[in-house]
């Protein structure tokens, strides 16, 4: 075997074994970290903690009646939420919902109506990463 | 031997059980006709997915097809949300809801929930909410204030808080 190959198909032995839920997360995870980093130099990561203070901030730009994510999933991200419709919204939290966020056209459909709804604009890639990192933790 | 109508016979003892049978009949009866409030539920995946997220997924035969057709044209606007989709899918949607709209063909519920509506009404004026219907209005005119208001209802949409089968299309309850 030559050299150079060793080193790649160690990683692809690595990218194989991981669950494809799992590698859509990081995956996800990296192209809102590269547009983090595009957006501000000082990116250094995304934080689990300030996504949890964005589920549960209050803001005052959205509709008045969902002022935060909380508003509809509850504060608990482990226990169910609701619509203002009265349909059960599936827990965030990757341990009780683990089909959540293997789709990307998904996750960013509902970041985009759900941030206008709630923040009165879209949201920006490090609260998206910070977010999405909170509730993969969760 | 054959029995004989008899004044010795407690014909008085069987009345209650006379009227709880015509009570019965009665309710049954009542059961039945409910039973027309159907509404064929939506049946495809990404119909169920795209517009019963937030709400049930409402019957396609609850609305005349000039009516989905000016919804989907402006999901960007969803009563004050906004629902937009990827333009293929709505497109998808939209098909799927006009064609079994309630004012084509073999809809017998659709038909008489849109009774008086103007299912013809071109750009603009086709009814968007069921809700406002005038056949909606008056099977709800009875239930009260504080019913719509209750925490486990909230709005009209919810229709599954009272109709525990509306999502398989039963409202006889």
């Amino acid at each position: 075997m030559k050299p150079f190959v060793r080193p790649f198909a160690l990683i692809v032995a690595a990218l194989s074994s991981l669950p494809a839920g799992a590698a859509s997360h990081e995956a996800q995870l990296a192209a809102y970290a590269s547009a983090a980093r595009a957006a501000s130099p000082a990116f250094a990561g995304f934080s689990a903690e300030r996504g949890k203070a964005l589920h549960l901030r209050h803001f005052a730009g959205g509709k008045p009646d969902t002022p935060a994510c909380a508003t509809c999933h509850g504060t608990d991200p482990r226990a169910a939420g609701r619509t203002p419709a009265g349909k059960v919204v599936e827990a965030m939290a990757i341990s009780i919902t683990p089909a959540r966020y293997t789709d990307p056209a998904k996750v960013e459909k509902w970041f985009r109506r759900n941030c206008t709804e709630v923040l009165g604009r879209e949201c920006t890639p490090l609260e998206k990463g910070d977010w999405l990192s909170f509730m993969l933790g969760q | 031997m054959i029995a004989k109508f008899s004044a010795d016979f407690p014909w008085r003892s069987l009345l209650p059980g006379v009227v709880a049978l015509a009570v019965s009949a009665v309710v049954l009866g009542h059961a039945q006709a409910g039973g027309r409030h159907y509404f064929p539920p939506v049946d495809d995946p990404l119909v169920v997915e795209e517009c019963g997220s937030c709400h049930l997924a409402f019957a396609p035969s609850m609305l005349p097809a000039a009516s989905w057709a000016r919804m989907m044209a402006d999901l960007k606007n969803h009563f004050g949300d906004d629902a937009s989709l990827d333009p293929a899918v709505a497109a998808k949607i939209a098909a799927y809801l006009t064609d079994r709209a309630g004012d084509r063909g073999g809809q017998r519920h659709g038909e008489k929930l849109l009774r008086g509506v103007a299912t013809a009404a071109p750009d603009g004026g086709a009814p968007l909410r069921i809700t406002e219907l005038p056949r909606w209005v008056r099977e709800h005119r009875k239930v009260p204030d504080w019913e719509w208001r209750h925490r486990d209802v909230r709005t009209r949409a919810n229709c599954t808080a009272c109709h525990v089968d509306a999502a398989k299309g039963y409202y006889d309850d």
